[in-house]
């Protein structure tokens, strides 16, 4: 489990250029970590691609923060 | 100038005039070149001609299943999608006042609606390649409309406002959407028209004669060039001085 959260806090870290104890649970991507809602999108893309799943647009809208992105995809692997 | 060596190229209607000049041209500055348009037989001659780094992609744009699906097509046959081109386009005249519903969405959604799903099918690529080119074919008649061309100009105008916006948002990841507005073409879809109505189009021609499909394919060459990587949500107006935007 711990798994999947540090493989998606290493696609944060490298895609948003922020260091590493800055993504935290409730860390918004907007927000905390300077993402515009293009990076937000390459972001989504970027989960889809590790982990081989479908995001789609709908649920992609709910994940707001990095705790958002690493239960979508606990519950979607 | 204008090497696209290594590039890739999805063209649509490259079965008409001025589709095949633009997927010509593309070729020639060494693209690989992913042929589409409804009729497979014109799209194999000019794959014919072409020879190598050619591919037919035919699809009905009129149907959102197939140009869903396209982008996927040629990104699998080319390994990639580099360079769209949105070139085809349909008409289907008639006064306003006795334009169908029929009639005016059918020309929205071949011309404006594929292009839109093309774009985003193609978009995901682009953003990880971090370069991309989107090429939409407009028309003169999207800036000054035309008579009994309600719908035709609604959907070329659209591809124009679409092309800004999209240009806004993906600049910053090296991707251009641009738009070429042709004027009066030589193409078969011209040649229908008689003399006397050439001669009177001709009299609105600074030029004082109809352009070739050489002529748009170069501004499109260009606009898909590495070159051109400064320029987006423009839209290059080839129409020998008909009309001066």
């Amino acid at each position: 489990m711990s798994d999947i959260q540090d493989r998606t806090r290493k696609i944060v870290v490298e895609h948003l250029g922020v260091e590493e104890d800055k993504v935290t649970e409730n860390a918004s991507f907007i927000d905390d970590l300077g993402a515009d809602s293009l990076d937000t999108v390459e972001l989504v893309m970027a989960f889809e691609e590790e982990f081989g799943i479908e995001i789609p647009d709908d649920a992609a809208e709910t994940i707001q923060t990095f705790g958002d992105a690493v239960k979508f995809i606990k519950e979607a692997v | 100038m204008f090497d696209l060596s290594g590039k890739t190229a999805l063209v649509t209607g490259a079965s008409g005039g001025i589709g095949a000049a633009i997927a010509r041209a593309l070729h020639g500055a060494g693209a690989t070149v992913a042929l589409s348009g409804t009729r497979e037989a014109p799209l194999q001659d000019l794959a014919g001609e072409l020879g190598e780094r050619v591919h037919v992609t035919p699809c009905n744009l009129s149907d959102r299943e197939a140009v869903n699906a396209l982008p996927k097509v040629a990104a699998e046959a080319m390994g990639s999608v580099d360079i769209l081109v949105n070139n085809a386009g349909v008409t289907r005249d008639n006064l306003f006042m006795r334009m169908s519903e029929d009639e005016w969405d059918s020309v929205i959604e071949v011309n404006l609606t594929a292009a839109m799903l093309l774009s985003k099918g193609v978009m995901r690529g682009m953003m990880k390649s971090r370069w991309g080119r989107i090429v939409n074919i407009s028309s003169v008649v999207g800036s000054t409309g035309n008579p009994g061309q309600a719908n035709y100009a609604a959907s070329k105008a659209g591809l124009v406002g679409m092309s800004k916006s999209l240009a806004y948002e993906v600049a910053s990841r090296g991707i251009t959407v641009n738009a070429v507005a042709p004027g009066f073409i030589t193409t078969a879809m011209t040649d229908k028209l008689n003399e006397e109505q050439q001669a009177k189009i001709l009299t609105q021609v600074p030029a004082g004669r109809m352009g070739e499909a050489s002529e748009i394919a170069a501004a499109v060459l260009y606009l898909a060039s590495p070159e051109a990587g400064y320029v987006t949500g423009t839209t290059l107006h080839v129409n020998g001085g008909m009309a001066m935007l």
